[in-house]
């Protein structure tokens, strides 16, 4: 069973952008698609580390900022050629507000295949 | 029957007599060599001397060929004169009668006049003497010093140290062999020599050879001293022209002879390696041979004329593969084509003159040598195969060569994409694996994703196979669109859209909301099109243009405040450093714009830091846009006792204007007050370079990853005429040009004369352009820092919940 967490009104993260939320182990970051769904994942490319927060927004994607890996906001997989995950939190909007799953709390370090 | 005497039986005068008698000329004829033996190869005296060849093996003619021609040899006997009053040639062992004569007396070696020069043991390296002296002196162990590192030096260095001698080569130029090759190829040269253990000391003049008997050592100018059982002279010839001399035939440097090979005397001609034809002496054989058989034809009574050829250039040394033709200087107009692989030890350069090849070096790799010898000849015109002429006939088109030749030569491991280490065998795995179009290769392997500059090598790997062409590359923008964005742009214009769901809708997108690289370019060219219409997408843009400033590696950012025109006062100097402090700022360093960048700053800080700068009165310098970055100046004439007129004041003022403008790339000014171009203004997008009468424009320069000087687009008399011009050239670039495309990639496809027409001829149209930059900038100039400085907007650049507090459960 998942605790949610009220994080902040959706209108906070701007449309086809994110946000960060400051978790001990890490940021996670806050994505708002352009058909206002909102994901959350770790903010960190398992490429070169590159701030995924920062990345291009487009359909249910976001390009890495540092060298362009593109990765499917609903599993957190690498598209294309490259190889490597981001984990993925669960998150949810209610009455304009977004949650997220309590597990970002106490993450620990995503599960990072080689790549 | 005339009676014919030939002086001289070397390589040029022997093809002489082929002709001649092949021809069934009508003369007696009468042979006379100083060397008791008759033509041979000279130039095949390197491989006897190495050993790889006897002298019976480079005999051209031999006694029999002479005799079956019924030519008279006087073989080992000196010519000791000719006598023109009476017509004959005097011989050590008598008088011969000529109607005609023939000097052909060759060459005689250098030698440079240094004290011990004489002593036993000191060579030249001309005849075969010479290199039976050398092969009897080739001890293996003992020491060798060649003095000159020329074509025939290093032949005979090469051939001494086959021997087994220890060898030096003394050079007293830079590089070695600099009549045939560049310092480049030279540097090459010298390395293989010394790998195969000869020395080679460049550089290096001849003071002295010492010895009491015999040759001992060498001295240098420098104080260097090299033992030596066997010193080589091979620091040049000169025409061997002591008989004209004597007989008062005309001699400059060497015989004279006019296009028929015909002296001052009409009875008697010269040619080879003694004449001089229009003030040029010959020492490679190919134009020996021509002056040949002009020569033969002259004798014949035909009519035949000599015109000095191009000459190449082999260095025959096993092991050291090396090819100059042509001329290689470099000069006004000239250009240079460079291939290098330092793993591999090859070179090659290529020169060229508009669309002409003039001149080819290359070293490790001569397979193409006669090839591009021949386009130098028949002066071919190379502009179609430009962009693939250095690698080679392989990759030309045409019938009779494969132009997949070379690529499907590649090793599967050689590497095709140096950008992501994309090899040959994996694209063709990609291709197995069903990738038939670059946009597939691109997404499965990433080669040609980055500069883009191995696109055509892709391609040709996937067409070899595919065992076709690949299928058409969809000329789209991205993959969301097949419209390429010359298209789109059109489109955004003629149908007036001015949204970016209105382009996606208008244009068939099939993305709902683009992708990460239809977006930014989208983004540009709605502002860029509607300024007083569209709202900048902050979404659409890259990280760097989105936060204004530029992301480092670790997620910090770097904030580099405007200078304009590289002008500061102590009270900004006084708030950077302030702000550096304040803000724990890692590293404070001067830009190659004539300004400070301030690296590592958080992204949370980042609204204070400019608010804290803005308070003292600067704004964003976009060094993270493309857009205007700087304008770099000198001091001008304000202070610099060469400058020609205020280019820090026109400096500032350009970027007074311009700041804030986004372009398609980045655009970099550069405005010198003279031409000595301290601000190096002649490798930016615009260039000014100020003189006394007034300003030179010039565009399209680049010194990123690709270097290139501007080419001037006007001169104009006064700054504001410069001022409108450059706005005016911007503008167009920003209408016209596709997103990413620098400015000189821009004016590379559109041509330099179509931009020419649009903003130097048409004034009309000049000031409208400018006019639009004008509108634009009313919009766009004004300081991003400050309004996301705003305490309001501060907050998108901090976090938006921190959880590092919260229990775990």
């Amino acid at each position: 069973m998942t605790n949610w967490i009220d994080i902040a009104a959706l209108v906070d993260i701007p449309v086809q952008g994110a946000r960060l939320i400051r978790a001990r182990t890490g940021c996670v970051a806050l994505f708002r698609t352009h058909d206002d769904r909102v994901f959350a994942l770790d903010d960190r490319c398992p490429h070169k580390g590159g701030p995924l927060s920062e990345g291009i927004v487009a359909g249910h994607t976001v390009a890495c900022p540092l060298h362009a890996w593109v990765f499917d906001l609903n599993t957190g997989r690498a598209q294309g050629a490259d190889a490597g995950t981001v984990a993925t939190y669960p998150a949810r909007i209610e009455n304009g507000r977004v949650l997220v799953g309590s597990a970002i709390i106490n993450r620990r370090p995503a599960p990072v295949p080689a790549g | 029957m005339e009676k014919l005497v030939v002086i001289g039986a070397g390589m040029a005068s022997g093809r002489m007599l082929e002709h001649l008698t092949e021809a069934g000329a009508p003369y007696q004829i009468t042979l006379f060599n100083a060397e008791p033996r008759g033509n041979y190869n000279r130039i095949m005296l390197s491989p006897v001397l190495s050993g790889e060849k006897t002298y019976e093996e480079i005999v051209t003619h031999d006694d029999a060929w002479y005799a079956k021609r019924g030519i008279t040899t006087r073989f080992g006997e000196h010519v000791v004169g000719i006598d023109r009053a009476r017509k004959v040639v005097v011989g050590q062992r008598g008088e011969v009668a000529y109607d005609r004569l023939v000097i052909a007396t060759g060459s005689a070696p250098f030698m440079i006049p240094v004290a011990g020069r004489d002593l036993p043991g000191v060579v030249a390296y001309r005849d075969l003497d010479d290199t039976n002296t050398m092969i009897a002196a080739a001890r293996p162990g003992a020491e060798a010093v060649v003095i000159g590192g020329g074509l025939l030096g290093l032949e005979a260095a090469a051939g001494l140290q086959m021997r087994g001698m220890k060898v030096t080569v003394i050079h007293l130029m830079g590089h070695l062999m600099e009549r045939q090759l560049d310092a480049s190829a030279g540097h090459l040269l010298q390395k293989t020599l010394e790998a195969r253990g000869i020395t080679v000391h460049c550089k290096g003049a001849t003071k002295a050879i010492l010895g009491e008997k015999r040759a001992e050592a060498v001295l240098l100018e420098d104080g260097t001293v090299y033992g030596a059982d066997l010193v080589v002279m091979a620091v040049g010839i000169r025409p061997e022209t002591r008989l004209a001399n004597d007989a008062g035939i005309e001699v400059e440097r060497g015989i004279t002879v006019d296009d028929r090979m015909l002296t001052s005397d009409p009875a008697i001609f010269a040619l080879g390696e003694c004449v001089e034809h229009r003030g040029q002496l010959f020492g490679l054989v190919a134009p020996l041979y021509d002056q040949a058989k002009v020569l033969a034809a002259t004798l014949m009574g035909a009519d035949a004329a000599f015109q000095p050829v191009q000459t190449a250039t082999k260095l025959k040394v096993t092991g050291c593969d090396l090819f100059s033709a042509g001329d290689f200087a470099e000069g006004p107009g000239r250009e240079d084509i460079v291939f290098r692989d330092p793993g591999r030890g090859l070179y090659k350069r290529l020169v060229l003159e508009g669309d002409r090849l003039v001149g080819a070096v290359m070293y490790g790799d001569t397979a193409d040598g006669n090839w591009f010898f021949g386009l130098i000849k028949d002066r071919t015109d190379i502009s179609e195969m430009r962009e693939t002429l250095i690698f080679g006939p392989a990759f030309q088109g045409g019938a009779t060569v494969d132009p997949m030749a070379a690529v499907a030569a590649l090793p599967p491991d050689a590497e095709i994409c140096g950008c992501n280490g994309v090899c040959k065998g994996r694209i063709m795995e990609a291709v197995a694996g069903g990738a038939d179009t670059l946009d597939k290769i691109r997404a499965t392997t990433k080669a040609s994703n980055s500069c883009g500059t191995c696109t055509g090598l892709v391609q040709q790997v996937m067409a070899l196979t595919l065992g076709e062409a690949p299928a058409e590359a969809p000329a789209g923008m991205c993959g969301c669109t097949d419209l390429s964005h010359e298209d789109v742009r059109r489109l955004i214009k003629s149908r007036g859209l001015k949204s970016m769901p209105a382009v996606m809708q208008e244009c068939g997108w099939t993305t709902p909301d683009g992708c990460a690289k239809c977006r930014p370019a989208l983004n540009y060219y709605l502002l860029s099109d509607w300024p007083l219409d569209y709202r900048d997408d902050r979404q659409a843009r890259f990280v760097n243009e989105r936060n204004h400033a530029n992301i480092q590696k670790d997620g910090s950012y770097s904030v580099v405040p405007r200078m304009w025109g590289g002008v500061t006062t102590p009270a900004e100097l006084r708030a950077i450093a302030d702000a550096a402090e304040k803000y724990d700022v890692p590293m404070v360093k001067v830009t190659g714009g004539q300004r400070i960048d301030l690296l590592g700053v958080r992204k949370e800080d980042l609204p204070a830091i400019w608010a804290d700068l803005n308070a003292a009165g600067m704004v964003s310098g976009h060094a993270y846009s493309k857009g205007l970055r700087t304008v770099k100046t000198c001091v001008g004439k304000e202070f610099c006792r060469f400058g020609t007129q205020d280019s820090t004041g026109l400096g500032v003022r350009l970027e007074k204007l311009m700041w804030g403008s986004w372009t398609p790339h980045k655009v970099k000014l550069g405005v010198s007050g003279c031409p000595r171009n301290c601000a190096e203004a002649t490798c930016k997008d615009i260039g000014v370079v100020c003189v006394d009468s007034g300003f030179q424009i010039s565009v399209a320069g680049a010194a990123g990853m690709e270097v290139r000087e501007t080419e001037l687009l006007a001169t104009v008399a006064t700054e504001d005429e410069a001022v409108e011009l450059i706005a005016a050239f911007t503008q167009a670039y920003r209408e016209n040009a596709r997103y990413l495309d620098r400015a000189y990639k821009w004016v590379a496809k559109v041509g330099l004369d179509w931009v020419k027409a649009q903003v130097v001829d048409d004034l009309e149209n000049r000031r409208a352009l400018s006019d639009r930059f004008d509108l634009s900038q009313s919009v766009y100039r004004k300081d991003p820092w400050a309004e996301h400085a705003k305490p309001g907007a501060r907050d998108e650049f901090a976090p938006l919940a921190d959880m590092q507090l919260e229990a775990a459960e």
